[in-house]
């Protein structure tokens, strides 16, 4: 069998797994949108922004709801490699990558339907982006590129960990990551020392690029160093995750 | 293809400065039961995932199925199956969605793997539970469940981790004959195991495994010949007893410090009976009186000087 039909093989489980276990998606899918409406209605008015806080807060809050969706993913990897279903397809005539290869694109589609969701409610709050037909694709790009490379970086921190509960765990700094970029209040509005952080972070230039795709107004530069952390953070992701998988039994 | 299913020569494995095999040679028929066997921490599991890939080795070599498992290891892998320590099965799936995804895996056409699935399920008794999530079985079901799923592709030499530790004695029982049925189609196991019985019940050959070095190898009946058999353990009240007792009883081991005496017999009543009479005559009486057949603590203290409780520290 080829390692593609192996791949679809491990995606069926992990879509079974989702079925089985949809708390796992509510979470993913329903904690971005509460987020939003928390921050759109409580603390909305009390940030100026200088544009409406929901065309402001929409980027940043498709990020987090990449982020949400993670802490699933780490787990799950974990427990495949601590309850040893890892070791059992790894003794199995089956493809290096193929299991884990599913997790990361279970992740990204779990990512993608809590984005739709996202978007969804954020249009009924009034949500009027300028963006035209080019400007949209490149959005879902850079959404779908982020989602990509932190599934990665997820999968390796879910394989390294030592139990689930820790792979949880680790998964946490990613989700927390973007309240300390420009997803939530600009960086200027942060004190010193934070805002630095926020400036020079990889989420805010992804988030930036997000925002000027989104207002119609994309930024050449910031946009390729978004690109370029999405993909040095996949590469990274994707090359610790084949050592872990490779040396740990 | 030779004789040998599984041939090791030399393996070396050391994590970081801890030594975990030690030069260890294995030779393993095919279609018998090897056993090794050894305490918590002697090596067992490192051993066993070096044989199926799943380690790479220091130093040594070794063949299984005739093919190198360093150079050769996707060939390994086709012809192997391997039950892990802890019953490797996908809890959120039932137990048909298990065998299911083996059968995937293993590139059976579906008719054939619904058949496969169907002979499997009934052979280990899990027809009923087959669609109810493995999260819902007990631990004797998951492991026959894990082995199920072992199956699927049909291996010819099968690597059964602990197979039955933390089984209660009926499964257990279920288990070994499970396995027996497996020899008897030609597969050779290789089982590794902290318990003497299961060892002595099943397996063709044993190699007893201590801090990454095999202490001793051959026929369970080979083994028995090297520890204390079957004896009866008397611990006096007073130095003076002790000695009288042992003028005696010639044939006994003394144990000064414990003030006790080891005599040899088979513990039935009939020679218990002789025995006492025979301390009534000298109006000796003991303390205490035990039976004791031997365990894999006597093997391993026989062959190590070392109890397994210091062993797995």
């Amino acid at each position: 069998m080829s390692s593609k039909s192996h791949s679809i093989v491990m995606l069926r489980r992990n879509f079974l797994h989702i079925a089985r276990n949809p708390t796992s998606v509510f979470n993913a899918v329903l904690m971005p949108i509460v987020l939003m409406l928390m921050f759109v209605y409580m603390f909305g008015d009390a940030f100026s922004v200088g544009v409406d806080y929901i065309d402001y807060a929409t980027p940043g809050l498709m990020l987090l709801a990449v982020c949400y969706g993670l802490g699933t993913t780490a787990t799950a990897v974990n427990s495949d490699m601590t309850k040893g279903i890892i070791n059992r397809f790894k003794v199995m005539h089956v493809s290096r990558d193929a299991v884990l290869t599913g997790h990361v694109v279970a992740t990204v589609l779990t990512n993608m339907v809590a984005i739709a969701a996202l978007l969804g409610v954020a249009f009924l709050l009034g949500f009027n982006p300028s963006a035209g037909l080019l400007d949209w694709l490149g959005a879902i790009g850079v959404i779908l590129l982020l989602s990509f490379a932190a599934s990665w970086l997820t999968v390796a921190l879910g394989l390294s960990a030592k139990s689930p509960e820790t792979a949880g765990l680790a998964a946490v700094p990613l989700i927390m990551l973007p309240f300390f970029s420009s997803a939530i209040v600009p960086a200027e509005k942060m004190g010193v020392g934070l805002r630095q952080f926020a400036e020079y972070q990889p989420f805010t230039p992804i988030i930036e690029t997000l925002r000027g795709l989104l207002n119609g107004a994309p930024s050449t530069g910031t946009a390729i160093t978004a690109i370029a952390w999405c993909v040095g953070i996949a590469l990274v992701g994707y090359l610790w995750a084949r050592s872990t998988f490779t040396k740990r039994a | 293809m030779t004789s040998s299913a599984i041939a090791a020569s030399g393996l070396r494995k050391a994590y970081k400065d801890k030594v975990v095999l030690d030069g260890i040679d294995l030779d393993v028929r095919a279609g018998t039961i090897f056993s090794l066997l050894g305490p918590n921490g002697a090596g067992k599991t490192t051993t066993v995932n070096v044989l199926t890939t799943l380690v790479r080795a220091d130093g040594g070599s070794v063949r299984v199925a005739g093919h190198d498992v360093a150079t050769e290891a996707k060939a390994v892998r086709s012809a192997i199956g391997v039950t892990g320590q802890f019953a490797a099965v996908d809890e959120l799936l039932t137990g048909r969605e298990n065998l299911q995804l083996m059968v995937d895996l293993s590139g059976l056409r579906t008719k054939d793997g619904k058949q496969v699935i169907g002979q499997l399920l009934g052979r280990f008794e899990l027809t009923e539970s087959a669609d109810k999530p493995a999260s819902t079985y007990s631990g004797g079901m998951r492991r026959k469940l894990d082995l199920a799923m072992t199956l699927v592709g049909d291996p010819r030499i099968i690597f059964l981790d602990e197979p039955t530790t933390g089984l209660d004695p009926r499964s257990r029982r279920t288990m070994w004959s499970i396995i027996r049925d497996l020899v008897a189609d030609g597969v050779t196991i290789f089982l590794t195991t902290q318990y003497l019985e299961e060892a002595d019940q099943l397996a063709d050959r044993i190699a007893v495994l201590d801090q990454g070095r095999l202490v001793a190898q051959g026929t369970p009946d080979d083994l028995k010949r090297q520890i204390p058999g079957t004896h009866v353990r008397l611990r006096f009240a007073t130095v003076a007893e002790l000695d009288a007792a042992a003028r005696v009883l010639s044939d006994s081991t003394r144990d000064d410090e414990a003030l006790a005496l080891r005599v040899p017999g088979d513990g039935g009543t009939k020679s218990l009976r002789a025995l006492l009479d025979r301390l009534d005559e000298y109006a000796i009486s003991a303390e205490e009186l035990s039976v004791q057949t031997p365990d894999l603590d006597d093997v391993f203290l026989a062959l190590t000087g070392r109890t397994t409780e210091v062993a797995a520290q």
